[in-house]
């Protein structure tokens, strides 16, 4: 069965995952209605460096990170001066690294949805009197409500099935950085197959579930705009 | 003068130029006609803001919405306009009342003559209030988005070719509603189109577009009259009277219509005499002769005089104005009958009008 340990690593990812899938969706719907309607060179930058982290091992992420979080590094020097301590091997810095891990899943979804609108219905609310905050909240967030529910979900799901990064990072402090996929690594390395069974059945179960809540929330790509 | 449509717009698009100086009734629709890529489209999103144009200058009614040469430029959204596009451009997400009300609540002040129940009974919708979208005809998506547009209470109301998306019977569907506006409503308009038959029926003023300049620009009448147009828009060349129904002949299902200059038989489509209607007679349904014929199975017979001639883009054809009493007439003729009768500007002939297409 799950012992108390595999309880709290669970916990903490639940809690990891709904943390990272919030920040995403905050700071990526504006990256991503930036992406998608631009007419900037810088688009094509910005979305490689967006989609980064969708092909770079995530042992390159989380060295990068561990480096720039570091006590040498500018994002370290950064939160030190803050008078927020360092990052690496604290729950904080678990966020920041899979915010930027997780960020493509998040903003891809977003992108698209936004880009599949096109500029009619925002001009036929510019003509209705609706100014450019009230379009985006009125018109543009209700017509990609597909993109926000595929992002979160596959946002959250691909946080909880992070293990590269967060081991770079994080480490395996209980409660604070121990989540469950660095919880099995350690069953298994300790040889307590019994034990990595149960928490990565779980995980299997709850990825399939997850998965199948996507494809029922969006069976098809229905047409949004008539 | 600050009365009317002031509009003069001068931008450069790849391959593409617009450049118009128009003034326009403060009342009333204009048709903005032209082949498709003479920038009607463009003239319309300019004077909406949608489409930035440099150095533009639009005001309506007094009111400046954009003059480059001091500054101000309006965004879309703090133009009083009204914009019905191509498509049906319903919100997909919002039910039909939603849509209505989705600018009727943005006027600030809701000060303004427009009334919810009004606009909905002006385009006949109260039946699909609760519909989405999606669960509606074409036609009844167009009607829906002309009253959510009317319902911001508009200093103006632009119409981007509101019926080309839409199968003809559905046409004959909205046609009614459009003319029931124009009737009942003060708002002056800009009806683009390319649909010779929309514009005789709604316009009261014509613009014509060709190639980004304005060809011509005046009365609906006096403009299609005229023959010195380019010469392609001279192929489908037909003007359109003002009539009104005197007698119905009921044993031969036939309405006599008067216009100024003398009266023509159609047949008889239930309108009621002393209705005004608007009839549209094309070049090609009219030919000439010298004398009054009588053996013809042409009913309509009008004696005029020749005004003025031009050429059309075929060299067999010409094209002759003529002036029935007070009435300007088209008549595609041959050159080879134009030399045979030896018709001349100043000669009196008779028109026979082999069609009369009622428009409205």
């Amino acid at each position: 069965m799950l012992s108390a340990n595999d309880l709290t690593a669970i916990w903490l990812t639940l809690k990891l995952a709904t943390v990272v899938t919030g920040v995403l969706l905050l700071i990526g719907t504006p990256i991503a209605w930036w992406l998608a309607r631009t007419r900037s060179w810088w688009k094509r930058p910005v979305a490689a460096i967006v989609a980064l982290p969708l092909v770079l091992p995530p042992t390159v992420i989380g060295f990068y990170l561990l480096v720039a979080m570091g006590p040498y590094g500018p994002l370290g020097q950064l939160t030190e001066a803050l008078g927020l301590g360092l990052l690496p091997f604290t729950f904080a810095g678990l966020v920041v690294a899979s915010v930027i891990y997780s960020m493509p899943f998040v903003i891809q979804p977003l992108h698209n949805a936004f880009e599949a609108i096109g500029e009619r219905p925002l001009e036929v609310a510019a003509t209705l009197r609706a100014g450019p905050v009230d379009r985006f909240f009125s018109v543009a967030m209700p017509l990609a409500r597909p993109g926000f529910i595929t992002g979160a979900i596959l946002g959250f799901a691909h946080t909880i099935g992070e293990f590269g990064v967060v081991l770079m990072i994080g480490g395996s402090i209980p409660g604070q950085t121990r989540v469950v996929s660095v919880q099995i690594y350690d069953h298994v390395q300790a040889f307590e197959y019994a034990r990595a069974h149960w928490l990565a059945g779980a995980l299997l179960v709850f990825s399939f579930l997850v998965l199948l809540a996507l494809y029922a929330f969006n069976p098809s790509r229905r047409a949004t705009w008539s | 003068m600050t009365g009317g449509l002031q509009v003069r717009l001068d931008v450069a698009y790849a391959g593409f130029r617009l450049a118009v100086d128009l003034q326009l009734p403060g009342s009333g629709i204009t048709a903005l006609f032209g082949p498709s890529g003479s920038g009607k489209t463009t003239c319309l999103r300019a004077i909406a803001g949608l489409e930035r144009a440099p150095g533009g200058y639009v005001s309506v009614n007094g009111e400046v919405w954009q003059d480059e040469a001091t500054g101000v430029f309006q965004p879309t959204h703090r133009r009083a306009l009204a914009y019905v596009f191509q498509e049906a451009s319903l919100f997909a997400h919002l039910s039909v009342r939603r849509n209505l009300e989705y600018g009727f609540r943005r006027v600030s002040g809701g000060a303004g003559p427009a009334s919810f129940a009004g606009a909905v009974e002006l385009l006949g919708i109260g039946p699909l209030l609760d519909r989405q979208p999606d669960r509606l005809s074409g036609g009844e998506r167009q009607r829906v988005a002309i009253a959510r547009a009317l319902l911001t209470n508009p200093r103006l109301m632009l119409f981007d070719e509101p019926l080309a998306a839409i199968d003809a019977a559905r046409k004959d569907e909205i046609l009614p509603y459009l003319e029931r506006l124009h009737g009942e409503l003060q708002i002056p308009s800009i009806y683009v189109s390319h649909n010779a038959d929309e514009v005789a029926r709604l316009a009261d003023h014509l613009v014509i577009l060709d190639q980004g300049t304005v060809a011509a620009s005046g009365p609906l009448q006096a403009t299609l009259a005229r023959i010195d147009l380019p010469a392609a828009l001279l192929d489908r060349a037909g003007v359109v009277i003002e009539a009104s129904v005197t007698d119905l002949h009921a044993a031969d299902h036939l309405a006599r219509l008067a216009f100024r200059g003398g009266t023509l038989l159609v047949p008889s489509t239930g309108r009621p005499v002393g209705r005004r209607v608007r009839c549209r007679i094309e070049a090609r349904d009219v030919s000439l002769t010298l004398n009054r014929q009588d053996d013809t199975s042409i009913l309509n017979l009008v004696p005029a005089t020749i005004t003025a001639v031009t050429d059309t883009t075929h060299p067999a054809q010409c094209l002759v104005q003529l002036d029935a009493g007070g009435t300007l007439l088209l008549a595609q003729v041959t050159r080879r009958s134009w030399e045979t009768l030896q018709l001349a500007p100043g000669k009196a002939v008779w028109a026979q009008v082999k069609a009369v297409a009622l428009v409205g």
